[in-house]
């Protein structure tokens, strides 16, 4: 079809076409950069922890009138209350296994330190790598359920207890495969020995799990799978137990284990909300965030689609009636319906596409700025194209209804009112 | 000769039924999308005391020195908290109006009757002048005096919320808790009182959160029964004796500070009292580089600490980008609809109306349909806050709410933003020669 009658009759509709193609230009910067965020955000929230995270339960609980953590004495006697409670959780019904753990992965609530290879680096500095403690009992890989790719696990024998604030090193240590790949990128690392916090004690690496997200949520993005494992019970006033239960006992686990607990020792605090958790709710609370930042911004994007889609209908309704009777002068000389439709989806294709070419310089300099003030990532090439053909489709769509419309206008209206 | 516009308006407007819904639907649903975003933006980036904002500071001393550096996002800022030995320091030179060292406590509380569970309870240990540093509200009582601090009082000042599980809500000024095993004499009650961001500790709250303070009880007092620091502990070594006491003498960083310095020669004094200490402290060579102290006043503060959420930043800016498509989309829609009107407009120009009559005319449909797009624009955005309630995290979306200075501006920005979009549209109305509208007709 030739271009020359569309564009000269654009010619005289300078400020339509200009406000459907900066509409254009605008949704496709707005949409991508969305798009772009709802997919990241999803991708985050997907990643696996490494942990079997069905039938997993966190209990937190705190003593009252506890004896202090800072004299051996009290620490062995907190220790013999932890004891206690682990005993009690393993004799309830539905429960597979039971640990004593400081935190989870997702939890929010995280022991950092550093790794390194050579004893007294200072902490933040770059011989160290920035991990998450996991101090536990020998029951802890079973109960997380994580998979264990070399080495063994810790041996009940070689579980021992420290007071929270005592500085003590492990001998022995568990950790994760991307933490010994970033530490040993070329050896194998069960067997090494590495030294935590900076101490010049030496720890042991015995074992390598596959995976274990850290409990940083948000802040911890740049260490989220170097975790370590640390064979210690912490005594503090409070303490933290995992449990294991059947399948499909889940719930019932969940509602009594408060009273089974309250029922062996009352002396004690457990949070309604936060005392029992199951997993799925930490995970949940944690990406809580995140989901609604996708779900903010696919409405936002519907909301452009629509608007756009609409102002597109709008406008060329108004033209097709502009020129209704050009429209009848054109199927009386011998135009076809089909003509008549395709005159509309051409001149709406280049308005478009004109739009379209702003809006992928648009959506770069988004992201851009994006990426400068607010720390996102830079968004890839196809997102632009997928959403250049996005908004072209609709467009087409649009701009279906009132072509047809016009394509319907009878040849007679060329010899009426001339 | 506005009410006959305003005649004109409204028939016009009826005579296209469908372009004017389509108009005001596009004007009520961008309004409502940017204002939800606009509430949670206010409600995170809002000034938690307004009043005294500006006379409220947080010291920062570098006492890490160059290996505190070169980490992730380092700025060149000192540590955000406090080491106990120049908390102390501070808090014994006593240079500003009011000064507080604040840790965070979670102890438990034994109910005096029998039966009821204890109760875990946050708090944080303070000085007296907190209070009225914070403008703390009181309902029953007040805060206990610098004897008390000076003594390690037993003496402790309740949340509303305990006094309610504990007294049902009485005034128990006087009366005694067991918190952790001992007995304190309650010497306040506060009201309801969960300032947003939490502006006096923002090091453990990162600005938001649901919980608010059960208790506060005096800081050497918290400290000399051991109350061990339940907030964030930030280490650049490893603490070279163990327990809460070699955290003490470590130069681990755990406690908040605030000051309250009431005018600029203050904040200078005290700025100059914060480089003589860390000079002082680089002559005994316990620090080995020059003084790199801030004084921000709160603003200033929550800025640097990043207290308003990215994502937050984020939606507003991707909503007010929706909203200039939709003024985008009425311009287009509104031009088509004037421009129908050109015979119309030639019959009114033709029988003497100035162009100033045409603008009148126009610009009051325009501000019509932003009037309306603004009530239902009012409507979304009720629904809007609520969706945010559901999808967004309790801390932050708890904050968002619906007030009238919200609905004013609702409707504001809908008519403003229409008659801007109008503009154009009615420039190109009252440029309709007369002659060529009346020939062709």
């Amino acid at each position: 079809m030739n271009l020359h009658p569309i564009l000269a009759a654009l010619r005289k509709h300078k400020a339509g076409v200009v406000l459907i193609a900066l509409q254009i230009a605008l949704t496709l910067a707005i949409v991508c950069n969305a798009v772009f965020i709802i997919y990241s955000r999803v991708e985050k929230v997907n990643r696996p922890t490494g942990l079997n995270e069905s039938n997993l339960l966190l209990v937190t609980q705190q003593w009252v009138n506890a004896p202090s953590a800072e004299n051996a004495g009290g620490v062995q006697q907190l220790d013999s209350l932890l004891r206690q409670d682990l005993d009690t959780l393993s004799r309830m019904p539905d429960v597979e296994s039971v640990a004593s753990i400081n935190s989870i992965s997702l939890l929010n609530s995280s022991w950092t330190g550093g790794i390194a290879l050579k004893p007294g680096s200072d902490i933040p500095n770059k011989n160290n790598v920035h991990t998450a403690f996991y101090f536990g009992d020998d029951k802890m890989l079973a109960t997380l359920g994580l998979r264990l790719v070399a080495g063994r696990n810790f041996t009940a024998g070689e579980i021992g207890n420290k007071g929270m604030r005592d500085q003590s090193e492990p001998t022995l240590i568990i950790v994760t495969q991307d933490l010994a790949k970033k530490l040993f990128p070329h050896d194998a690392a069960v067997g090494k020995v590495v030294y935590l916090d900076g101490s010049n004690t030496p720890s042991t690496i015995i074992g390598v799990v596959a995976r274990m997200q850290t409990p940083a949520v948000g802040w911890g993005d740049n260490f989220a799978w170097y975790s370590t494992l640390v064979p210690t019970r912490i005594n503090a006033p409070f303490s933290r137990y995992i449990v294991r239960t059947r399948p499909g006992r889940l719930d019932a686990v969940a509602r009594s284990a408060g009273a089974t607990l309250y029922g062996a020792n009352p002396m004690r605090v457990i949070d309604e909300d936060e005392g029992i958790q199951r997993f799925d709710d930490i995970r949940a609370k944690a990406y809580r965030a995140d989901l609604g930042m996708a779900v903010l911004m696919g409405v936002v994007c519907l909301i452009l689609l629509a608007v756009t889609a609409a102002g597109i209908v709008g406008l060329t309704s108004f033209w097709v009636g502009q020129r209704h009777r050009q429209i009848g002068v054109r199927r009386a000389l011998g135009a076809r319906k089909i003509d008549i439709l395709h005159y509309f989806q051409l001149e709406n294709l280049m308005i478009a596409g004109g739009g379209a070419i702003i809006g992928i310089a648009l959506a770069v300099g988004l992201n851009r700025l994006l990426m400068s003030k607010f720390e996102m990532q830079s968004m890839p090439v196809y997102y632009v194209l997928v959403g250049l053909a996005a908004v072209m489709l609709l467009g087409q769509l649009a701009v279906f209804v009132p072509a047809r419309r016009a394509s319907n206008v009878p040849p007679v209206v060329a010899t009426r009112s001339v | 000769m506005l009410g006959y516009y305003l005649d004109l308006a409204v028939r016009s407007l009826k005579r296209s039924p469908g372009l004017t819904v389509l108009m005001i639907l596009i004007i009520g649903f961008g309004v409502a999308a940017s204002m939800t975003s606009y509430s949670v933006f206010r409600a995170v980036s809002g000034d938690p005391i307004p009043w005294k904002s500006s006379h409220l500071f947080v010291p920062q001393i570098e006492l890490w020195g160059p290996k505190g550096h070169g980490g992730d996002g380092d700025n060149g800022d000192p540590p955000d908290a406090m080491d106990y030995t120049d908390a102390m320091a501070l808090m014994r030179d006593h240079r500003a109006k009011y000064q507080s060292a604040m840790y965070v406590i979670s102890p438990a509380v034994v109910p005096a009757q029998s039966g009821m569970h204890p109760i875990n309870v946050t708090g944080h240990a303070v000085y007296n002048e907190f209070f009225p540093m914070t403008d703390a509200p009181f309902k029953y009582g007040s805060g206990w005096n610098a004897a008390d601090d000076d003594q390690r009082a037993a003496v402790v000042v309740i949340g509303e919320k305990l006094n309610q599980k504990l007294f049902g809500g009485a005034n128990s000024v006087g009366k005694t808790i067991n918190v952790d095993g001992k007995d304190y004499r309650v010497v306040g009650v506060l009201e309801k009182w969960s300032p947003q961001p939490r502006f006096y500790d923002v090091w453990n709250t990162g600005g938001f959160t649901t919980s608010s303070d059960d208790v506060f009880i005096p800081f050497q007092r918290a400290i000399d029964v051991n109350m061990a620091n339940d907030g964030n502990t930030n280490c650049s070594e490893t603490p070279k004796e163990s327990g809460f006491k070699g955290l003490q003498l470590s130069s681990c960083v755990w406690i908040a500070f605030m000051v309250q310095l009431d005018n600029a020669a203050a904040v200078d004094a005290y700025r100059q009292y914060l480089d003589g200490y860390a000079r002082e402290q680089q002559h005994s060579g316990r620090f080995n580089w020059p003084p790199n102290n801030r004084l921000r006043d709160l603003p200033a503060y929550l800025d640097a600490e990043h207290v308003v959420p990215t994502d937050t930043k984020i939606s507003l800016l991707v909503a007010l980008g929706l909203l200039m498509v939709c003024l985008v989309n009425t311009a287009g829609l509104l031009l088509a609809k004037f421009l129908r009107r050109s015979g119309e407009i030639g019959v009114r120009r033709a029988l003497g109306a100035p162009r100033s009559a045409i603008y009148a005319q126009f610009l009051i449909e325009a501000g019509i349909v932003g009037l309306s797009g603004g009530v239902l624009g009012l409507l979304l955005t009720g629904i809007g806050i609520f969706g945010v309630g559901w999808v967004l995290p309790k801390d932050i979306a708890n904050l968002a709410h619906v007030d009238v200075s919200l609905l004013l501006l609702t409707l504001l920005v809908a008519v403003v933003a229409t008659v801007l979009a109008g503009i154009y549209p009615t420039f190109r109305a009252s440029r309709v020669q007369p002659a060529w509208q009346l020939k062709s007709n």
